[in-house]
Order: structure tokens, then C-alpha cells, then sequence
């Protein structure tokens, strides 16, 4: 091994403090990107493999009911490349130990063979046998969550009747991946079910002998599926067709895929951060040591050695941190993925979710902390080159503070000597305070960031469950019904209000924009569900318009006066423009409002209401539950505590955990920074602090000189800290916002608060540990080196 | 009180333990009186400068007492040391140890504002002809100049001894010359006991005494009868 190498492995351990904590900030930043990577390609590529091996359709057309002869005539259209018919309905099922009905969804399979498309995976047990009209599959996730399994027998109301049904076996299906009831956004195993009768079974449950209700098509190699949509649409249209739809607006799909794209997000918007951090670390720490090692440099050349084999030797040892770093980042990255990919099994109804490494991330990850590292040492390199033997080794003339602003001031005459050295070192080095304090800033941003984040989702629930919907339970009716099913809930004993609601599935466009969701008509003054606006007001609700959730508003690329077009998907199916009326601030999912008697009156009906808020008296819930269960014209209940909670741990899984990791990875960085900052001033230092010591200074009063800079930059760093934190909250904010909920970014002063209080603390704790290095300072050795 | 600035009884210094310990002082005895200048002479590691950093107060015997006056400086606590230093002692060191950041006066000023009874910063800074530099940064200045700013920033104090760690070693003979004449002016105007460490034999002419180093004892001590005037020496 060359002399230079041992020098290297030497310094490298004399310095291993700080190698240690730069190269964990590198691992960090590859960690991330190793681990979103690796969890967006094991997701897609599970779950195209999923579609594929069970067939899942690319193209859902529902419909009112259709002849079963009209497949063909669907079969033959240009682009079609196959076609299958199914009967699907909703049912409500008793579970036991549940006083709520729950809501679930039943699908038909061919009476013999596997469905042609959407296959079931079976967990458990077998297909229903078509001569055994009870015999039922059920969605496993949901048997698991209600302690259900093969064998056991459920309740459940079909088309109005009551069934008693055996479960044959259980299983999962590609097209339910993420599931929630209708209505609800937030997934709960134990509230929403899939059930899976033979064909023949389910046509008699729901009276569709000889007709389908909803067609799955595969698009033919080329084909442009919007307009095999459009085709598809023109032959269902007069049997009640609800409009076609793809992939991306297939509900379990959707979630999936959204999830996917934030997680790549992610990873290409977190992991620079990092490793712009390390970068500036590289650069301060080493820029001090080839500072101090300036007669070994001027040695070196003057034996003969070359720029470059001087200037690589340095390269060499940022290189060696760095890949240490890298490595230890795919480490890191393969484990939490491991473990993360846990987590998505659990949350996605995958069979199978194998955590598959991205080969090329190790590659990026090692170029990217390369790159991090050559970005830091080039300005390192500079000055290497730029040492000439002789003048490297004679000692430095003392830096030089009789040029620019020396502060001689009167700010400066008012000050004793150490608060002017403090003072002088600030006016001296602008450049090299500024990057600190901008280090500090950029520290404190991201703890403030994320205790911004952590309020947004503390609001967003808030918001949702007691701002927005201030309601105890929302139920939903079989069909829109009038003054009478309001007047029948009013009457249940502990029922203290009613609110009436109509929900209508459409399809809202604005110009070129889509979104397929659905309007939610509101009485003129509700009480129980509200739209509000930014500042959290009621926005009363008239004729004559639509109010728009601002992400819904943002999706559609539309503003108040503008006309939003309604395609109904329900009834009639009337098409109704409007004009937007203003924008409401919702935190869960993207609703559209309108006036109730306009919305019916649109549809041409008579004022009816799909369903209702209530306000419950806590102490009769169980009967009102009870009541409720018995009326026939109940088709689902919801209960916004149970709604609440299982909001809340959607929040806690998946990507939004990764705020709880997020937040500590701040702390360490913002820790990291000051700590270093202070140490680099104290290395630099050392001489003239040791020269206090020696002149009589305390060692207080020799600490003040070097903490009090690392004072005032820490002051200096917590107002920019303030600015950048803000525009970082947004944009993380965004990142965890999905369509199911939005994570608000407001500016809480106690977030920065929080964040200032971990600045100050890291530096008070730096200051400690290096005030402790000043008072154990050898004072003889300090004086005797030359710098 | 006592006309004795500082004693030593069977001074030792050790650093580093069994086989690789290194042996800098082997039992030093001595007694420097009042107002002396007091050369010390001898090759590298021959325990001189580990003796003045002793009785300067920045390291501790390993056996042995050292007396400053009449205090045991060996039974000082880091605290009472640092009060020693701060009230008693000035140093001037072979590389200055200026203050970058600070004006010439401002340097000496580092030592005024944190002293019992100072001299005036101009004052200090007159004593080493340097009256008409007050306001340039070290960068400003050479080498001669840097090191009686040093003297200067030591002696504003009015301490009660100077120590001196090869004060000339970085300068030509010239500036070297005029700077043991400021250390000369200094002891005859204010009194004040000064130990000056050194190679360069020469400078023993202006001593009162002088203590011979070797192999971490004093080998010789040697009393001039007559102090040369340090623009007559020669090295």
C-alpha cells in the first residue's frame, strides 16, 4: 500500500466523527431513493403481473340492464378484442357481532370455468357450485376482519331479500385491491365486503335472467381505448349504459396507481436534498482540513508530486465517505423497504409482494453520492491546486482583516474585544457565514416543514370530521326517496336531527378536462355536512351554481363564473351546465355541492334525497343503530367515529408514515449541520482560542468568542429558516396530499416555534460538547503548532 | 512578602508511562529572585520550555512543587490557575498568537479590559515604539512588528512576570535585536521579573542569570556580573 493510502485510512479514522456523521447523511439520501425506487417498481410490477395473470379488464361499462344477445354486437366493434358479461348488485350483510349491517358488493362468475375476465385468486376453499344457489365466495380481507372463514354461514339482504349464504371459499381479485364502501373514500376491511355467487345464482337474486349489468372488455393491440369508450357507449346508452370507463378511473386502480406516482415523487424530490446536504458538509469539513494540511500539500509537490496526485489523494478520502455512505444506504434501503413492503401488503390485498431491488438505484445512488461528493470537493480541489510548494510551507500570514468592511463602525468602538472578534469574523467571511446560516436555515425548514405536516394531518382531520361533517352518522337509502324516509329517521328515539342529502354519480368536464366522481346536493343552510371556505365559513349553498372543492377546481382547471358541464350518470341522465359559484376548502376526498332543490330539479325529479345526516344521542346509539338496522329502505350506515378512526390509520399507513421517518431524518440533519458548523469554527480556531487560555480568558469568556458566532449564525439562520420552511411545507404538503386527502400547509407558529426551539437545542448541545473540547484544550501543543 | 519570584523543589515532568516514557524534567531545584531577567539555554528537549510552561501556569508538574511567591502553583485548581495567569503573567511567544480579527490596539485592549490594574493600551503600545501603528490588523504588519505588539498585549497588564518562548525565534537579528531591547526596557521601567527561553546563546549577555539546560535538569547556573545591551549582541 502506497504511503498516500495510509496517510488516507489515518485521517480518515482521526476524523472519523465527522466522516461518520457526513457519510450517514449520504445514506440517508440514498436510503430514500433505494427504498422508494425498489417500493415503486416491487408495486407496479406485482401488480401488472396481478392483471395480467388474472386477466383484469381494461375497459368497465355499467349499465342498467342489458340483453345478454347485445355482448355480441359488443364483441364485434372495432378495437374490442373480448367482451364479458356480469351481474353485479349491492347487498347488506350481518355480521355477527356487529350491530351494523355492512355494506357489500356482489359480483356473478360464470357458472362453470373461470371468469374470462377479473379472475379470483383463492386464499381458501373453492369456487361456488351453480347448482347450489347459497353457496358464496367472499373477499378474504374482509372474512379476516370480521373473523369469518370457510364453512361459516352469513345474512344477507339481496334486491330487497333476505338470504342465508354458506361460504364456500375465500379469495382476492385483482379489481379490489383497495376497497371502500360506496360513497367512502377510506378503505376498511371490516366495512365493505365482496361477494362472489355463480351466475346463475346471482340473475335469480336479482332478477337478470337473461341480461347483464355491467360489461369488462379487453382493447385490442393498437386500439385508442377512448374511442372504443365512445363505441361502447353509442350500444349501451339505451339500455341505461352509466358511461364506460378505463383503468385510471377504475376505483381500486386509481388508489394504486396514486400511490405509486407520490412514492416517485418522492424519490426523485427527497434523496437530492440529502445529498445537497452532504455535499456542503464535504465541502466545509474538508476544505478545513486541506487548510490545516497546507505543508503536507506544499511537501507533497515539493517532492514532485503532481496536482493531480495531490489533489486525487484528497478526492480519494471524500470518495471513500461518500461510497461509504452509498453503500451503507442500499443497505439501509433494501432493509426498510423490506419492512415497508410489509406494510403495503397488508394495505394493498396483493397475493403475493416480493420487495424487488431496482438494480439501477444502487447504481444512482453510488453516482448520485458521487456527484455529491465531487460537487463538494471541487472547490476543495481548487484550492489544493492553487498551493505553491513554497508559499504552502511557510506559515499563512494571518488572514487578512484590514480589507472590506472591518467593522470599525460605531457598532464596533461600542463593543468589548471578544464581542469585535465575534463581530469581525461575521464581516470577514460573509460568504462562509452565509453558507452556514443558509445550512442552519435549510435544517430548520425541514424540521419546521415537518411539524407542519403533522399539523396538516391532525387539520385535515379536524376538518373533515368536525368542521366539514359535524354529524354523528350518515346513512344512505336504497333509492332517492322523499319527505316521508326523513320524517321515519326523525322519528327514531335518540335521533335529534336529520339532514337530508342527494348523492348523484357524473361526470363532471371543463374543456379538456375529466374527473369522474359524483355532486353532492346540500339543503340551502346545512348544519350537520357543510361546504366551507378557506377560513373555514359556511358557504350557504343557492341555486344556480356549483360549488367546487379546490382540488377538484385545481383538477378541472376551472374558476368562479366559469361553467362546469354535469353528465349525470344516474336516471335520466340529463347533461347540466352550470356555473361554478365558488371554492370550498375540503381536506378528504374532491366533492362538488350544489342547492339540493336545483340539483333535483335538474334531474327532473321531485325532491328527494339519497340519504341522510343525523345527530345521535350518545347515550341511545346502540338502539338507534338497532332502529336503523330494521328499516328496509336503509342500505348502508355510517358511523363517523368508526369513519374517523379508519381515516385516520389510512393516514398512518403507507406513505403517510413515512412523515414519522421524514421528521426524525430532520431532526439529525438540522443536528448535524449545526454541530458540524460549530465544529469547523472551533478547528479553525483552536490557535487563538488556545492564546485567550494562555492571556488569562476564562474558559467561559474564551468559549463566548467562538459560540457567539455560532450564536449569531443560528440568529440569523431562524428568520430565513422561517421563510424557507414555508415554501418547503407547501411543496412537501403536495407530495403527501392524495385524492383522498388533502394535507393543508398553513403557516403555524408553533411549528416553527418547535423547529427553532430543535435549531437551538442542536446548537446548545454543540456548543457543549465543543466548549467541553476547549476547556480539555492542551494549551502548550495548541500554541506550539503553527496553524 | 518575599523578594523570591519563583521556586522550584525536585521539580519533575513526565509524559507518556513505562517503556516510552519521556523524562522533561528530572528534579529541577531553583530560585529566581525579583526583577531578574533570567535567560534559559539549552538544546531541544532539554526541559526549558516544559519548566516555563510550569511556572507560567498552562501545565502541571508530575512530582515536586512549584512556588510563585508564596503560593504552591502545583496545588492550583484549573481555575486558580487561569486567575494566576489572567493577574500575574504575561506571555510572548515564539509565532505572536496575535489576534487576526483585532487592531494592534485592540489586542492589547483583549488584555486591558480583562486586568486588575492595566496600563493605558498607548501607553503599552509607545513603551514598544509602535505609537504610530495602533490601528493596523496583523496583517498589516511584519514580523518585528507583530511580536512587539505581542510584548505589548504581555506587559499592559503590568504582570508580575513575562514569559518568554523563543520571542526572537522567528525573526532576523535585527528585529530580533529590538525586540529583547523592548524586553529590556520593559524589566528596568516596570520591574518586572522576565524568563526568556532561548537557542540562541547570545541572548545570555543580557540576562541576570542565566540556567543551563540538559537532559531535563539544570546543569549550570551562571550569574552575569555586568547585563550587555541587546544592540550589542550578536547571533
Amino acid at each position: 500500500m502506497s504511503p498516500l493510502w495510509h496517510k488516507l485510512w489515518r485521517d480518515l479514522w482521526r476524523m472519523k466523527g465527522q466522516a461518520i456523521a457526513i457519510a450517514l447523511v449520504i445514506a440517508l439520501g440514498v436510503m430514500m431513493l433505494v427504498m422508494m425506487t425498489g417500493l415503486v417498481s416491487s408495486l407496479t410490477q406485482t401488480r401488472d403481473a396481478y392483471y395480467e395473470r388474472y386477466r383484469l379488464a381494461q375497459v368497465f361499462a355499467p349499465v342498467a340492464r342489458a340483453p345478454e344477445g347485445l355482448l355480441t354486437r359488443l364483441a364485434a366493434l372495432p378495437g374490442v378484442a373480448g367482451v364479458e358479461g356480469r351481474i353485479t348488485g349491492d347487498a347488506l350483510v350481518t355480521v355477527p357481532g356487529r350491530s351494523l349491517p355492512v355494506h357489500a358488493r356482489a359480483l356473478s362468475i360464470p357458472d362453470s370455468g373461470p371468469p374470462r375476465f377479473n379472475d379470483l385468486y383463492m386464499t381458501e376453499g373453492r369456487r361456488p357450485d351453480a347448482t347450489r344457489p347459497e353457496e358464496i365466495v367472499l373477499l378474504d380481507a374482509f372474512a379476516y376482519a370480521n373473523g369469518l372463514a370457510a364453512g361459516d354461514t352469513i345474512a344477507a339482504t339481496m334486491n330487497g331479500t333476505r338470504r342465508v349464504l354458506v361460504i364456500v371459499g375465500l379469495a382476492k381479485a385483482p379489481e379490489f385491491l383497495y376497497t371502500s364502501a360506496p360513497g367512502e373514500l377510506v378503505p376498511d376491511d371490516a366495512r365493505f365486503g365482496v361477494i362472489w355467487m355463480s351466475h346463475s345464482a346471482m340473475s335469480a337474486a336479482y332478477d337478470m335472467g337473461g341480461a347483464f349489468n355491467e360489461a369488462l372488455f379487453a382493447v385490442a393491440r393498437g386500439a385508442v381505448e377512448a374511442e372504443v369508450r365512445d363505441k361502447i357507449d353509442a350500444i349501451l346508452d339505451p339500455y341505461g349504459g352509466l358511461g364506460a370507463y378505463g383503468l385510471e378511473d377504475q376505483f381500486s386502480n386509481r388508489f394504486v396507481t396514486e400511490e405509486v406516482s407520490g412514492l416517485e415523487a418522492s424519490a426523485s424530490g427527497v434523496p437530492p436534498v440529502f445529498l445537497s446536504v452532504a455535499a456542503f458538509l464535504l465541502y466545509i469539513v474538508m476544505g478545513r482540513m486541506v487548510q490545516s494540511e497546507r505543508e503536507q500539500i506544499g511537501l507533497m509537490k515539493a517532492f514532485g508530486y503532481r496536482n493531480l496526485e495531490v489533489g486525487g489523494h484528497y478526492l480519494r478520502m471524500i470518495l471513500v465517505i461518500a461510497w461509504g455512505g452509498a453503500a451503507l444506504g442500499c443497505a439501509f434501503g433494501v432493509a426498510a423497504g423490506g419492512a415497508l413492503i410489509q406494510v403495503y401488503t397488508q394495505y394493498y390485498k396483493f397475493p403475493f409482494l416480493v420487495f424487488r431491488m431496482e438494480p439501477a438505484s444502487f447504481g444512482i445512488g453510488f453516482a448520485a453520492a458521487t456527484a455529491a461528493a465531487v460537487l463538494g470537493g471541487a472547490l476543495v480541489m481548487r484550492r489544493v491546486f492553487a498551493l505553491a510548494p513554497a508559499t504552502a510551507m511557510r506559515p499563512p500570514a494571518p488572514p487578512d482583516y484590514s480589507r472590506g468592511r472591518n467593522g470599525s463602525g460605531w457598532l464596533a468602538q461600542q463593543l468589548d474585544q471578544p464581542s469585535r472578534m465575534v463581530l469581525r469574523r461575521l464581516t470577514r467571511y460573509p460568504g462562509r457565514m452565509l453558507g452556514a446560516v443558509i445550512g442552519i436555515a435549510a435544517g430548520m425548514a425541514l424540521t419546521a416543514s415537518m411539524m407542519t405536516i403533522y399539523n396538516g394531518f391532525d387539520e385535515a382531520l379536524t376538518t373533515a370530521f368536525s368542521v366539514v361533517d359535524r354529524s354523528d352518522a350518515t346513512v344512505s337509502f336504497m333509492r332517492p326517496s322523499g319527505q316521508d324516509a326523513l320524517d321515519e329517521l326523525g322519528r327514531i328515539e335518540g335521533v335529534w336531527a336529520v339532514e337530508p342529502v342527494r348523492n348523484v354519480s357524473a361526470i363532471l368536464r371543463h374543456g379538456l378536462y375529466s374527473h369522474k366522481g359524483g355532486v353532492t346536493g346540500l339543503t340551502q343552510n346545512p348544519v350537520l355536512n357543510r361546504a366551507i371556505d378557506a377560513d373555514y365559513v359556511t358557504i350557504e349553498m343557492r341555486p344556480g351554481g356549483i360549488v367546487l372543492a379546490r382540488e377538484l377546481a385545481d383538477l378541472l382547471h376551472i374558476t368562479p363564473g366559469e361553467i362546469l358541464t354535469i353528465e349525470v350518470r344516474e336516471g335520466r341522465q340529463p347533461v347540466i351546465e352550470v356555473p361554478v359559484l365558488a371554492i370550498a376548502q375540503s381536506l378528504m376526498g374532491a366533492p362538488a355541492y350544489m342547492d339540493m332543490g336545483d340539483l333535483n330539479h335538474a334531474l327532473g325529479e321531485a325532491d328527494l334525497a339519497s340519504g341522510a345526516y343525523l345527530r345521535i344521542d350518545p347515550a341511545s346509539a346502540e338502539t338507534v343503530k338497532a332502529a336503523l338496522r330494521d328499516m328496509p329502505l336503509v342500505a348502508g350506515i355510517s358511523i363517523k367515529a368508526e369513519a374517523m378512526q379508519a381515516f385516520q390509520s389510512l393516514m398512518n399507513q403507507g406513505a403517510g408514515a413515512i412523515r414519522y421517518v421524514m421528521g426524525a431524518i430532520a431532526f439529525v440533519i438540522t443536528f448535524g449541520i449545526v454541530y458540524n458548523a460549530a465544529r469547523v469554527a472551533q478547528a479553525e480556531r483552536a490557535r487563538d482560542l488556545a492564546s485567550l487560555r494562555v492571556i488569562g480568558f476564562t474558559t467561559g469568556e474564551t468559549a463566548f468568542v467562538l459560540l457567539g458566532e455560532l450564536a449569531a449564525v443560528v440568529v440569523a439562520a431562524l428568520p430565513l429558516g422561517v421563510f424557507l420552511g414555508n415554501f418547503l411545507s407547501v411543496s412537501i404538503a403536495e407530495g403527501f396530499s392524495t385524492e383522498l386527502y388533502q394535507i393543508p400547509a398553513k403557516f403555524i407558529p408553533g411549528a416553527y416555534g418547535q423547529a427553532a426551539l430543535v435549531v437551538v437545542g442542536a446548537a446548545i448541545a454543540s456548543g457543549f460538547f465543543v466548549k467541553r473540547d476547549i476547556d480539555r484544550a492542551d494549551l502548550v501543543s495548541a500554541l506550539k503548532t503553527r496553524e | 512578602m518575599t523578594d523570591t519570584a519563583f521556586a522550584t523543589q525536585q521539580l519533575t515532568k513526565t509524559y507518556g508511562e513505562g517503556h516510552s516514557a519521556v523524562h522533561a524534567l528530572r528534579g529541577v531545584d531553583l530560585e529566581i529572585p525579583k526583577g531578574e531577567i533570567v535567560v534559559l539555554l539549552g538544546p531541544s528537549g532539554s526541559g526549558k520550555s516544559t519548566l516555563l510552561n510550569i511556572l507560567g501556569g498552562l501545565d502541571t508538574a508530575t512530582s515536586g512543587t512549584a512556588y510563585f511567591q508564596d503560593q504552591a502553583l502545583s496545588s492550583m485548581s484549573e481555575r486558580q490557575l487561569t486567575e494566576y495567569r489572567r493577574n500575574h503573567v504575561g506571555f510572548v511567544f515564539q509565532f505572536y498568537n496575535l489576534m487576526p480579527s483585532l487592531t494592534a490596539r485592540e489586542n492589547v485592549e483583549l488584555v486591558t479590559e480583562i486586568a486588575r490594574d492595566p496600563m493605558e493600551p498607548e501607553a503599552a503600545l509607545d513603551l514598544v515604539g509602535l505609537s504610530e501603528r495602533v490601528g493596523h490588523f496583523p496583517s498589516q504588519l511584519s514580523g518585528g512588528e507583530q511580536q512587539r505588539v505581542a510584548i505589548a498585549r504581555a506587559v499592559a497588564k503590568q504582570p508580575t512576570v513575562l514569559f518568554c518562548d523563543e520571542p526572537t525565534g522567528a525573526l532576523d537579528s535585527t528585529t530580533g535585536r529590538a525586540v529583547l531591547k523592548v524586553l529590556r526596557d520593559v524589566n528596568d521601567r516596570l520591574g518586572t521579573t522576565v524568563l526568556i527561553v532561548t537557542h540562541a546563546a547570545a541572548t545570555a549577555a543580557m540576562a541576570d542569570r542565566v540556567l543551563h539546560f540538559a537532559d531535563g535538569a539544570i546543569r549550570e547556573t551562571v550569574r552575569n556580573k555586568k547585563r550587555v545591551d541587546p544592540a550589542e549582541i550578536n547571533w
